[in-house]
């Protein structure tokens, strides 16, 4: 840790901050989304710099790149529908300030009250990896570990799209054309996004990557498409579309229905009741222990309770 | 250092001086699309400068692949980008500097 | 070697800042979105010279992110958020 290196993340620190302050403060819903994207790219790079690449790589697909797309298309939705662009002074108020600050004191006294180097599940991660099918923990517990957790996600997705569909209920608006170029743009970036996100799941296995990351980037994709006025030919969006977003969610579920079924009492993952007992699992210098300092896999941490 | 080190770091220097370039256009030019004309020479020049010089350093040729494809992606982007806002600056009827 | 990787990417970072300047003060809506299009570049090239500084290989899959997605957001703003000519936002 050199000078240079010091002064790289004081100044990283310093802008995000001030980003944070900025985009809230801002009077200018645009300005503020502009404020918040810019801060998205230095959040990635603080995590860099926290030596936790695979928070980099979410926060690169969906910090920096989908959230401030989808906010833009929501502000052009909100001024079509009133002309609220800018927010009136008087929005900020005391009452609501001073619950913030509180609420804020409670959290920084609840860290500082954690214990200082927590046991947290390193030891057990590292003598089950073998078992996970993969090499890098952080895919390990996220895919299988607590596979229950991440896929039932998919329910939520789901859920989240059937509530999307049932509010969309504008007209659909007259576009304007794409335009030569951003057609071109789509039909060579769009198989390059698909291909990165098979790359990003593939890569998953063994460093830093893996399904969440990867269906950021496929996402991005489909908004893309969206906003340059691609659709899916009206044979398509019916039952068909329906039938293969339940594919997922389908799928995982009659797996996990066949698997409790076939071996009841190792449905769980015997993490839970394994004591740590051998000292090797406590290796400082294990890949798990650098990449994970303290306990940062809540989900984990939760269920050993 | 050697002499592959002595050229990258010539490479990277003259990287980081078209990105202080863009972000000065950025700052000074008077529109629009002057600062495009600014932002565009870090978008190519100045990321492509950087990206020779470290693929110089990487020692592989995958990494050096995917060095330029990075590059490529965000000349594509970019060139798009700049089109793209050029172009609705027009159709907006944003002025165009004049001295 | 690498006190020139990292005197890089201070530098880059802090023209990213200076850049910053242009998102506060417009005028136009397309100049703030220009600035965060460059900001983008910046961030690619400093996650690529911290790859090579500390040998992390997965941060030029970071980089490769950002390059993937440079374009989302200002298309999101030429197709949809960009304010007719009759609004405040782009009178100079």
């Amino acid at each position: 840790m050199n000078l240079l290196q010091t002064g790289f993340d004081g100044l990283l620190a310093l802008g995000l901050i001030w980003l944070a302050w900025r985009a809230l403060a801002c009077p200018d819903l645009f300005r503020g989304i502009v404020l918040f994207i810019a801060f998205g790219l230095l959040m990635a790079l603080a995590w860099v710099r926290l030596e936790a690449p695979d928070v980099a790589l979410a926060e690169a697909a969906i910090g920096a790149g989908l959230t401030g797309a989808l906010l833009l298309a929501a502000l052009a939705r909100l001024n079509r529908t009133a002309a609220a662009q800018t927010l009136p002074r008087e929005a900020w108020r005391s009452g609501p300030a001073l619950l913030l600050v509180l609420a804020g004191a409670g959290l920084g006294l609840a860290v500082l009250s954690l214990i200082p180097e927590p046991a947290g599940l390193q030891a057990q991660v590292a003598a089950e990896l073998g078992r996970s099918g993969v090499s890098n923990p952080v895919t390990a517990v996220l895919l299988n570990f607590r596979g229950y957790d991440t896929l039932l996600e998919l329910l939520v997705l789901l859920l989240a799209l059937l509530a999307a569909w049932s509010l969309d209920a504008d007209p659909p608006r007259r576009e304007a054309p794409a335009g030569a170029v951003l057609d071109m743009l789509l039909r060579l970036l769009l198989p390059v996004l698909v291909l990165a996100a098979a790359y990003l799941l593939w890569a998953g296995a063994h460093a830093p990557g893996g399904a969440f990351q990867a269906g950021a980037v496929l996402g991005a994709a489909g908004v893309l498409a969206l906003l340059a006025g691609w659709r899916l030919q009206p044979h398509l969006t019916g039952t068909p579309l329906r039938l293969a977003v339940t594919i997922g969610p389908g799928g995982f579920l009659l797996v996990a229905w066949a698997f409790a079924a076939g071996r009841p009492a190792a449905a769980g993952i015997s993490a839970g009741t394994r004591r740590r007992s051998d000292p090797a699992d406590r290796d400082p210098g294990h890949p798990v222990h650098r990449r994970h300092p303290g306990s940062a896999v809540p989900g984990l941490a939760a269920r050993r309770r | 250092m050697t002499g592959p080190d002595y050229l990258s770091a010539l490479l990277l220097l003259a990287g980081a001086l078209f990105f202080l370039a863009g972000t000065l256009g950025l700052l000074r030019f008077p529109d629009v699309y002057t600062r495009l004309h600014a932002l565009t020479k870090a978008d190519n020049v100045g990321l492509g400068l950087i990206v020779l010089g470290l693929a110089l350093q990487s020692g592989s040729w995958l990494v050096a692949g995917k060095l330029v494809l990075i590059w490529l992606l965000v000349l594509l982007a970019g060139a798009s980008v700049a089109h793209l806002i050029a172009r609705g600056a027009r159709q907006r009827g944003i002025p165009e500097w004049r001295r | 070697m690498p006190d020139l990787y990292h005197a890089l990417t201070l530098f880059l970072l802090l023209n990213l800042g200076a850049g910053l300047w242009r998102v506060v003060q417009g005028p136009t809506a397309a100049d703030r979105m220009l600035a965060a299009q460059l900001f983008g570049t910046t961030a690619v090239a400093i996650l690529l010279v911290l790859a090579q500084a500390g040998g992390v290989a997965a941060l030029r899959d970071v980089a490769l992110v950002f390059a993937l997605l440079a374009a989302v957001a200002a298309v999101a703003f030429v197709r949809r958020a960009w304010p007719q000519p009759e609004d405040e936002h782009d009178r100079p």
